[in-house]
This record gives C-alpha cells, structure tokens and sequence, in this order.
C-alpha cells in the first residue's frame, strides 16, 4: 500500500530498491480513483504525465542520484502555479487557464525530484474555512463525510488523511493550511512571512500569504521546508535569511523548551473537548521537559476584525485583475466596464463577492482612516504582544480550532461565524510568525483534533522540534480515516 | 443594501442580483458593525504595519532577463486579435 507512507518511507524503500515512484504514484491514482468520488479532493488530474514523472524518477534513481522528494508524489493546491497544467483557484472566473510558467516553489519541488500531480480543492481564492466556497462542489472529510475538512486547503488536508497522495502544498493566509490540517489529522507547516517565496502563487492578501506543506508527520514538513525555503529574487517580500537544516532540529528533546499558554485563549465556544485534549498535549510537552507558563497577548480579542478588514482589502486590489480582458472567462458586455461588472458577477462566487465588496469598502474615500489605517496600526499592537510574548517563551500553544470539524451546510449562511472559527490562526498570519498544526485527539464522535504551536519569526527549528518530540511520544498522526 | 455599501459595488465592478444584494447588504451590516470593535482601542501614535517583516526598497540590478513569450502571454485571453487583447469598444 505505497500510497499510505510518508515522505521518509517511501524515499527509503525507492532508495532501497523495494519500490518504485511508478508503483508509489500508481497506488496514488488507484486510490483517487477509489474514494475521490465521495471525497472531492481533487479539482483535476492528470495520470498520464504523473506516471511519466515518476518514470523519470526511477530513471534517476536507477543512475544512482539522490535528492530529497525524488519519486514522491505531491499533490498542489489549485493557487500554484505548474506551468502547462490548469489553475483555477477553485473559481469558475480562470474559465480553462492554463499556466504559462512555474512558481517557485514548483521549481524547487521539481528540483527536489518530486512527481508534481494533480490541482486539489480549496475554497475560492483561498477564502473561506470548509472549501464548501468550491466552484468544484465541497470536499468532504475523510473522517466523517458529512463534515467539512476545514479550508482553504480543504483537499490538501483530505487528500493527505486520505491517503490520496504522499504530501501536498498548499498556502496559509490566515490559517489555511493549519485548520484542516487539524480538522483532517494531518500536520500542517506555515512557515515565517517571507521564508517561502510567492512567485507563482496566486495572490490573496499580499502582506498575509505564505506556502507551505500538509503532510503525514512532522519529519515529512521539516524535509518539505527545506525544499522550499529560501531566498528568490522574483519576491522581493522574501527575507535572505539562511535556510538552517529542519531535519536535525528533530532532536526529539524538548528540555528546557519554554512553551507560553496565552490566558486570552479561554474564548467563549472553545468546545470541552478541544480544550481537554489541548491541556492533555501540553502537559505531555511538560512531562517531556518543557517548561510551562501562562502569557499574555492582550490584544487577541481584535485579531478578527483586524484581519477580515486588512485581508479583504488587500484581496479587493489582488482580484481587480480578473476583469474578463488578459485571462479566464468573460462575459460580453457593451462597454469594457459592463463586461467587467458582468464577468465578475458571473465569474465570483458569493465569499469572494462578500470579500471584495467589504475591501473595497474599508479602502474607499472617506472610509480609509478609520478602518483600513486603523486596522493597520492594531496590528501594529498585536505584533507587539507576539514579540513581547516571545521574550519569555519561545513557543505558544494553544487549539487550533475552538471546535471539531462542522457539518456541511451548518455555517454556510452565517460568514460572521464562520470567520470566528478563525480565532486561535489568524493572528500568526497578523504577527508574520510561523506556526504548526498537528493531531493531539479525537473527540467522542470521532473526529481529529490539532494542538497549535506558534514560534518566532523564523523560528521553525524550534517549531518542528516541539511538534516532532510530541509526536514521537504520541500515536495520533498513525491513525487512519476508514473510507469506502 | 446601504448606500454606501452601493457605492464600494460600484467601485468593485460586480454585478448582483437583487437576492444577493440584499443577502449581501444584511451580511456586510453585521460584519462591520462587528468590526467597529477597533473603535474601543487608543490607537493614537500608533505606526500603523503594513506586512510583517521589516524590508523596505528591496532593489536588483536594472538587467534583461528572459520574460514569458509574447505567445505565452496571451494564450490565457478570452478574446484575441493579430496578438492583441480585444475589449467592447470604448470609444463611439
């Protein structure tokens, strides 16, 4: 069963001969054949060339050459570009685009030797937190169809639970790769703003947008970040910061580690169960050696408010560009500003028509000061509290999410809701911290649980470190959905 | 929908339906009164961020570099012409 090995397993058993890529990325495409159907994880694939690559693969591997994700099939989220495969961001305005070039990260993962396959679902230009906003249909969860998987990188989250492809890359604007992740039981990587470059990446809001992995383990994200991490020329919000070796970090020590618990995390609708569990894994961090303290981040209670105004804003200018003229669908109209209200009336669905509206808004004449510079100065305040925090701790933990996954449809008509289901991510994204998402649970229903660990900018050693010994003392990232 | 929520639709250039404008309207009302909430803070003196890492006129050398063809380009265009881009006329 190749498809259901990690990133390590599977690169030992190629390096040893006992597999091959064509096999590994065979048992991917026998598996999406057998329970994407009721998943929907997948916008589009494409066997044909995903074989072809793994042949080059083993092509390699059989002249001796060793690279760290030769061979491992890695499924994208539908916002990276791969230059001759479509793009769609979920998002019926992209019409049958198709991209013309590579982002970096997708140079970086064929550099790396990966099988680069498959567009997997998300919610629309990455805004939402259930991939219900899909024009592709919602994915569902692998632990219990009837829920969400959690957004935007929805189908990356099932198609790693589910063991469709080995890891997926994805992106995190306000916690988009760590939310379901947790709500899928998978361990989602958003790394430093600036430590991964966005060229190729299809922009949401500018200052918040990062990529990074959903994978198996935590050994699997180190190895993905090392791939990816680094210095590009073509983003100039890169940071030339050196990439350190992620691997060694994963000491499995976590002695001495001081890990902060912020008192303003007790929010109103953190569900018991949540909470136990998060308590559960810090105090086995503890018992491993971390030090544990309560901290402060007295400005958590406007995060939200914060991000909905300087993310829809940033969006607002991001999406001005899909007008129906250089790319994507178009509707006619008898003037260019009557084909762009049409093309976009028709083109966006109702969260992306939701967000552009408000960030337009909060950006227009006589509003500017008083919600878009206003947002930007708390901001301003929240980081402070981060960057006081992480004087005393060098980690923060907390829930991921406040609840389990929630049934399809259950939030649909209330966006005011569902965007407070963000409460716990979004402010890594606000700070410019990275942070991690792995399991730590089920709840009595069944459904999977992630503990949350925020570290310094640029503090991903120690990030992967804490997750690492966690799971190492810990069985959850073992256990499997059961589909079909 | 509010006027002045009107007028940001406007600006945005997205044709709605009437469902969806009203839909929309109630959702975007309480969304900013939610949002009135950084109302309660003194943000006087503040410096407001604008992203999070602290770079400022990150410049390169001026070189010619290869680009995406002209072909390559334009094969995303809904409507094309003699490798332009075509629009609705604009002027009568």
């Amino acid at each position: 069963m190749p498809h259901t090995l990690t990133i390590s397993q599977l690169t030992d058993k190629l390096a040893q001969g006992e597999l091959s890529s064509r096999e590994a990325t065979q048992s991917c495409l026998d598996r999406i054949a057998a329970v994407d159907g009721q998943l929907n994880a997948f916008i589009s694939h494409d066997p044909e060339d995903a074989l072809a690559q793994a042949d080059a693969a083993d092509a390699a591997l059989a002249s001796g050459k060793s690279k760290p994700l030769l061979g491992v099939p890695i499924a994208m989220k539908d916002v990276i570009a791969v230059n001759g495969h479509p793009l769609n961001c979920a998002s019926k305005i992209l019409g049958d685009f198709n991209s013309p070039y590579d982002a970096t990260v997708t140079e970086k993962l064929r550099e790396a030797g990966a099988v680069i396959f498959g567009r997997v679902n998300m919610d629309e230009f990455a805004m939402g937190s259930s991939t219900e906003n899909s024009a592709f249909g919602p994915a569902r969860n692998p632990w219990n169809p009837d829920c969400i998987p959690g957004g935007s990188s929805g189908g990356s989250a099932v198609a790693v639970a589910a063991d469709e492809c080995i890891a997926s890359l994805a992106s995190d604007t306000g916690g988009s790769i760590r939310q379901p992740a947790a709500l899928c039981g998978c361990v989602g990587l958003k790394p430093t703003y600036g430590r991964v470059s966005r060229y190729g990446l299809v922009a949401f809001a500018s200052s918040l947008d990062q990529v990074g992995p959903l994978t198996k383990d935590v050994r699997d994200a180190a190895t993905m970040l090392g791939v990816i991490a680094g210095e590009d020329k073509r983003d100039s919000t890169n940071v030339p910061e050196p990439v350190p070796d992620y691997i060694a970090a994963l000491t499995g020590d976590v002695k001495g580690l001081k890990i902060g618990l912020p008192k303003e995390y007790q929010v109103e609708g953190l569900d018991p169960e949540v909470k136990a569990a998060t308590e559960a894994a810090v105090a086995k961090l503890e018992k491993q050696g971390a030090e544990v303290k309560e901290i402060s981040l007295p400005h958590t209670q406007y995060a939200i408010a914060t991000y909905y105004i300087i993310a829809t804003a940033e969006a607002s200018t991001n999406l001005a560009r899909f007008e129906g003229v250089r790319y994507g669908a178009r509707v006619d109209g008898a003037s260019p500003e009557e084909m762009n209200r049409a093309t976009r009336g028709a083109g966006f669905g109702e969260e992306v028509k939701r967000r552009i509206i408000l960030g337009t808004y909060v950006l227009s004449s006589g509003y500017y000061d008083a919600y878009y510079l206003r947002a930007q100065k708390v901001r301003t305040l929240i980081r402070q509290d981060f960057l006081n925090a992480f004087k005393e701790v060098d980690l923060i933990a907390s829930p991921t999410t406040p609840t389990p996954a929630f049934k399809i449809g259950e939030k649909a008509n209330d966006p005011l809701q569902m965007y407070l289901s963000d409460i716990f991510t979004i402010s890594c994204n606000v700070a410019g911290l990275c942070g991690i998402s792995i399991p730590c649970g089920f709840s009595v229903s069944g459904l999977p649980l992630g503990l949350q660990l925020l570290g310094k900018p640029f503090g991903e050693p120690d990030l992967l470190r804490a997750a690492h010994a966690y799971e190492q003392a810990t069985e959850w990232h073992t256990k499997r959905p059961k589909i079909g | 929908m509010r006027e002045d929520l009107q007028h940001a639709v406007k600006l945005a250039r997205i044709e709605l339906s009437a469902e969806e404008e009203e839909r929309l309207g109630s959702q975007l009302g309480d969304i900013l009164k939610y949002v009135d909430k950084l109302n309660e803070l003194d943000v006087e003196g503040v410096e407001p961020t604008a992203h999070a890492v602290p770079l400022t006129n990150v410049l390169r050398e001026d070189e010619p570099r290869e680009s995406l063809s002209h072909e390559a380009a334009m094969r995303n265009a809904p409507k094309t012409s003699n490798g332009l881009f075509i629009v609705p006329k604009i002027v009568e």
